[in-house]
């Protein structure tokens, strides 16, 4: 534990012991706490005394710890007259669990901020503390959420496992969080789209993973020292990962070619497009317009249709831009950033510093605002 | 999820349905309430959605840098005229329309006569970190 690594490798190891429990015949959810005491414990003494056998620690610790819970809820129900029952401790044949969990935690009758923290906690192996601090909300707050989600979840059947898409989607969420507290939550995420990837070859997980790699390989360059924001067309484009784009372009292109395109390839393809830019001027717009296409076909939103007007914008000219803009409502939020960019390159500078102001009243993030007021500040002065 | 202060106000509010202060209400009146208010922010722990609540003192005082190396100036107490906090809770909801619910759900507070206040609760969404993919 005298690395970060080793943290990581630790983590790994969570919904493997989880798996190990519920094949001995624990419950989900009484197996999970267990798990996450014996993971406490060992957070706390394997910086002074390692085990040998990281994986073997975690398992029988957290077998006693469960057994421990399950003696003194079965001492307590035979005080109240009723016959407690040990806990079958048989052999099961081994398969991989992995996926089921991610499922069982991602389940559609979670709300998605639930299915975040139960799947950070179970499938990432985080503490209900890092999950707290990465939140910003109480321990106790993140505990009780994540103890709903689980009574929520515990009387779910394997025969109704959920579905990929929320899996997909709260894996997504947790990365778009970033880096809050101690945790990288954006390298969480692709830790846990790696495993799922390898756990289920499904081609919109290599979308997703292909997705988070690429807008990860931007980070370097997204943000100054003092957080502020960098827009891409003036992002120092050597300070991105070419490691991390190289392998999202190929995981992407070899789910691309299956042909089952879904919505996380083709977002995946409009970041590759950029990934391989070495200038917004040198950016294939137009493509970048038809995987926008593309995308709405499969799933429409105001979002998609927004981002698609920036890109005719650089495609077709201004004008194009904010006749694509024409039909959408002027609420949605990033509207009137997007109308000030498109209305600032037309050449209607006073426009486009009104609506930076209007955006920046909108904004419902600080470095985003900070952002939009310079950028007025920038065309009135 | 995303964070909202629900704020409530001494004065400065639009006037509540049942408006009657609270030096008026009966002993019970005040347990009542305070009780209530306390009930709820148990339950929002329990759900999952509670950050933070703190009541405030009706006194307080204006106060500015008044130049390199001289005291702060102070003023007040508050005018009768200004908008004055008496207190915030701070919740991390599903969405707006949660926050709403439950600013809804405080602001039926018991007061005089047991009925509920109707006071006006002020709600300001945070302005929250950036997510990460954005074009």
């Amino acid at each position: 534990m005298s690395d970060h690594l080793d943290e990581v490798f630790v983590r790994g190891l969570v919904p493997q012991v989880v798996g190990v429990l519920v094949r001995r015949g624990a419950d989900f959810a009484a197996a999970e706490d267990a798990v996450q005491d014996a993971l406490v414990a060992a957070l706390g003494t394997w910086p002074s005394d390692p085990p040998r056998d990281p994986k073997a620690w975690l398992i029988t610790s957290a077998w006693r710890r469960f057994l421990d819970a399950t003696r003194s809820a079965a001492a307590r129900s035979t005080r109240e007259g009723r016959a407690g029952a040990e806990p079958a401790a048989g052999y099961v044949p081994s398969h991989d669990d992995t996926l089921e969990l991610y499922l069982r935690c991602a389940h559609p009758s979670l709300t998605p901020a639930s299915a975040v923290a139960l799947t950070l906690r179970a499938v990432g192996g985080l503490t209900t503390r890092q999950i707290a601090e990465a939140y910003l909300v109480p321990e106790a707050t993140m505990a009780q959420r994540i103890s709903r989600a689980k009574r929520t979840v515990g009387g779910v059947s394997l025969d109704e496992p959920g579905s990929l898409g929320t899996v997909l989607r709260v894996l997504y969420l947790v990365f778009n969080e970033g880096y809050s507290g101690d945790v990288d939550l954006s390298a969480e995420a692709i830790r846990l789209a790696r495993r799922l990837h390898a756990a289920t070859g499904h081609e919109e997980a290599a979308g997703l993973l292909a997705l988070m790699l690429l807008h990860h390989a931007r980070r370097p360059a997204r943000t100054r020292p003092d957080g502020s924001l960098v827009p891409l067309a003036v992002q120092d484009r050597s300070r991105w990962r070419t490691d991390l784009i190289a392998e999202g372009v190929t995981i992407l292109q070899s789910a691309l070619a299956r042909d089952r395109l879904g919505e996380y390839q083709a977002q995946a393809a409009i970041a590759a497009l950029h990934g391989d830019a070495r200038s917004t001027d040198e950016t294939d717009w137009v493509q970048v317009v038809e995987w926008y296409d593309e995308l709405i076909a499969l799933s429409d939103s105001d979002l998609h249709r927004l981002n698609r007007a920036v890109a005719l914008g650089e495609a077709d000219g201004a004008r194009a831009g904010l006749a694509a803009l024409e039909p959408l409502d002027p609420q949605l939020p990033r509207y009137a950033a997007v109308a000030a960019h498109l209305h600032e390159k037309d050449g209607d500078l006073a426009l486009a510093a009104d609506l930076y102001v209007e955006a920046a009243r909108q904004a419902r993030n600080l470095p985003e605002r900070d952002h939009l007021i310079r950028e007025a500040a920038r065309l009135r002065t | 999820m995303a964070k909202y202060l629900l704020l409530k106000h001494y004065r400065g509010a639009p006037a509540a349905v049942n408006d009657a202060p609270m030096d008026q209400w009966t002993p019970e009146e005040v347990s009542d309430h305070i009780r209530f208010m306390d009930d709820f922010a148990a339950r929002l722990e329990e759900t999952g959605e509670f950050v933070a609540g703190q009541a405030l003192a009706p006194e307080g005082l204006w106060v500015r840098y008044d130049g390199e190396g001289r005291p702060p100036v102070t003023d007040g107490p508050f005018a009768e005229t200004k908008d004055l906090i008496a207190g915030w809770m701070i919740v991390d909801v599903e969405d707006e329309a949660r926050a709403i619910e439950l600013a809804g759900e405080l602001s039926a507070a018991p007061g005089a006569g047991g009925e509920p206040i109707h006071e006006w609760l002020e709600v300001r969404p945070f302005l929250e970190a950036p997510p990460t993919a954005v074009e």
